[in-house]
């Protein structure tokens, strides 16, 4: 199902004069915000873009191929991989900076131009406002899991505000993840669905059914329901080994620079999202190969001898991943509670850190007390560093591998020359 | 499990787990093991029968509709205040402290609660979120009370219960007092998890559940070091 050539380009020209004179406002604010040296441009174009013309989302995504992907994790990488295998068909706008609110949204289209096609990582508490205002092909929900305890929804709200938002356009073609009961329950009553199977090691927020509060019962990969029909539906997308296997029972090798299996997750995900625009996996998986980092994450910098490979883990699911995918070497952790992390800390002891025994651990950054009253309680050796030079210092030659949370992972990001 | 075996239950994890209490069970694990003495711990979920014979139980935060389920499981289940009644010691937190009281509020209405502490609880005009400090009763002999409280409730004691601490950061209770205590039953607003930031309310714990008057000192270098950078903080907040 090709349709790129059915497509109606969008050009500047087609704009209505408002959303003209906002993308070109937008533009160059983003241009400007960049040379001044306070970010990447990716939010400012676009907030200053929208006060112009609050529809200017809706007119920049008027005739694009959209897809968006959302979820707690995953979602960067994930945009990442599904933007470059639509890339088979033609030039693909994406907010590869995360920034992954509306404001980023417009900033990522206008900044792209006239593209066929779209790929857009969404914020999941937008996700309901962004499918109004891009009428989407495809959305791809990912993954529900416990995220910034003092500010965000609880995961059955978020279930329920995306089956709300499903509902209401069931022409949209959902692509969802078939071992997440969250997920499942908000997408299993829309008219279109291809179910994928990533794997969930975090399992900790779906122990009660969002149908009917009974408790939920898994085995060997399977789930159900004990209370009503509710169970894990037929997926036609599954990782298997070290490769994906595709509806039609082909396996494909999947041979990616990103580490760990999430990250092959990630990419069956990507690749059933191409399909659903007509990219055959033989296509694409190459096209996956060449995703080196994702906005710094999994970017491996060499530094005196050292080379450095920075993990982000946001959460308990994401930080019990970052262990899958880190190497058994010197391994530094950061955390910080700044407001875009949420200011509370409890959620360390939804985590377990004993993978990490037999590694030497260095703990740092702002909160690194909390960490240090964590690993005691769980028997894990480490020592406190102030700075990062302090922890490379610390280190012998080889690998080191960096997990940290997400202002922590943007400090140390910057003491790296914001490497990409 | 045997007699000098100490049982810690944790309550319905799979309903009152929002806010990392599981680290209070990992904590009062530990310290009593580096103390050698033995224990054990029991996860027990909302559909088994909660034991009425362990020493020490927990029960952790969590929103309005499993705190309600919660609390009319335990009512129906009865095992929790019949160990109660035989002088188990209880750390409750957060919507775990509000339902141990005679009523408190969920999904808009007035849910009964297990009656376990002379206190009841409401709503406030705004959600109390952010770092709480307080001067815990001085019969208890502890130091200051830190802890992260993110709560919409607000709680009032009554004559049978004490409060645990004066606020002097924070809102807890009501903007004056923080927590109560009872007996061996203590209620607190405060995550972080509760014990990892007080590590001497984990000792009292202990000394009720086993009847000592003191325990041998632990290594309390860094979370003497949390302490003392939290108290800080949210003196400055
Ligand atoms: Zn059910």
């Amino acid at each position: 199902m090709s349709v790129s050539g059915t497509l109606v380009a969008v050009t500047d020209g087609k704009l209505p004069l408002r959303a003209k004179v906002a993308t070109s406002v937008s533009r160059t604010a983003a241009a400007l915000s960049r040379a001044a040296g306070r970010g990447d441009g990716s939010v400012i174009g676009g907030w200053i873009g929208l006060k112009i013309d609050p529809d200017l989302l809706r007119n920049l995504a008027a005739g694009r191929a959209i897809a968006l992907v959302s979820g707690t994790n995953g979602k960067t990488t994930t945009t990442r991989f599904a933007a470059a295998a639509l890339g088979v068909l033609g030039p693909v706008a994406t907010n590869s900076f995360g920034a992954n609110m509306p404001t980023g949204h417009t900033s990522a289209l206008a900044k792209a131009g006239a593209t066929p096609f779209a790929v857009l990582e969404v914020d999941e508490h937008y996700l309901a406002r962004v499918i109004e205002e891009t009428h989407p092909r495809v959305v791809a929900l990912l993954n529900l899991s416990r995220d910034q305890l003092d500010r965000a929804k609880e995961v059955a709200m978020m279930a329920q505000m995306w089956r709300t938002a499903l509902a209401a356009h069931p022409d949209v073609h959902v692509v969802a993840n078939a071992d997440d009961p969250m997920v499942v329950w908000s997408a299993v009553n829309t008219g279109q669905v291809t179910w994928f199977s990533a794997g969930q090691r975090w399992t900790d927020d779906s122990w009660v059914c969002p149908e009917c509060g009974s408790p939920i019962n898994r085995a060997q990969g399977d789930w159900w329901c004990t209370g009503c029909p509710l169970r894990r539906p037929q997926a036609q997308w599954t990782v298997e080994d070290d490769g994906v296997l595709d509806p039609r029972g082909d396996w494909h090798l999947v041979k990616l620079q990103l580490p760990g299996h999430v990250n092959l997750g990630n990419a069956a995900t990507a690749l059933a999202v191409a399909a659903e625009f007509g990219v055959r996996p033989i296509e694409a998986v190459p096209r996956l190969a060449s995703v080196a980092s994702v906005a710094g994450r999994y970017a491996q910098v060499d530094r005196d001898g050292r080379n450095i490979r920075l993990l982000l883990a946001k959460n308990p699911a994401s930080w019990l991943e970052a262990f899958d995918m880190a190497e058994v070497a010197p391994t530094l952790l950061s955390i910080n509670a700044r407001d875009p992390d949420g200011f509370d800390t409890s959620w360390l002891y939804d985590v377990d850190f004993s993978p990490l025994r037999g590694r030497p651990v260095l703990i740092t950054g702002d909160r690194a007390y909390d960490l240090a009253v964590r690993l005691e309680v769980n028997e894990v050796p480490f020592r406190h560093v102030k700075t990062f030079d302090e922890a490379i210092r610390a280190t012998p030659p080889g690998r080191l591998e960096v997990i940290a949370n997400y202002t922590a992972f943007q400090d140390i990001r910057a003491e790296l020359d914001r490497v990409n | 499990m045997s007699e000098s075996t100490l049982r810690i239950v944790w309550i319905y994890p799979d309903l009152l787990s929002t806010y990392g209490d599981r680290g209070n069970m990992l904590i009062l694990a530990r310290r009593a093991a580096l103390r050698g003495i033995p224990v054990e711990t029991y996860s027990i979920r909302s559909d088994q029968a909660m034991p009425a014979t362990a020493d020490i139980y927990l029960i952790g935060g969590g929103e309005d509709g499993p705190q309600a389920l919660a609390a009319q499981r335990l009512i129906a289940d009865g095992g929790l205040h019949r160990a109660v009644a035989q002088g188990a010691a209880v750390l409750a937190v957060c919507a775990g402290y509000q339902l141990f009281g005679a009523s408190f509020f969920a999904k808009g209405a007035q849910c009964a609660g297990l009656d376990l502490l002379d206190i009841r609880s409401d709503r406030g005009e705004t959600r109390a979120v952010g770092e709480v400090r307080g001067d815990i009763d001085p019969r208890l002999g502890l130091p200051p009370l830190t802890g992260f409280e993110n709560h919409g409730g607000r709680t009032h004691l009554g004559p049978g219960v004490a409060p645990l601490a004066r606020v002097t950061a924070g809102i807890g209770n009501d903007g004056q007092t923080e927590g109560a205590w009872h007996g061996k039953i203590l209620g607190t607003y405060a995550h972080g998890p509760a014990l990892a930031r007080n590590p001497a309310i984990a000792d009292l714990l202990l000394r009720w559940a086993i009847g000592a008057d003191s325990l041998a000192p632990l290594d309390d270098t860094w979370a003497d070091r949390l302490r003392g950078e939290r108290l800080a903080a949210a003196g400055a907040a």
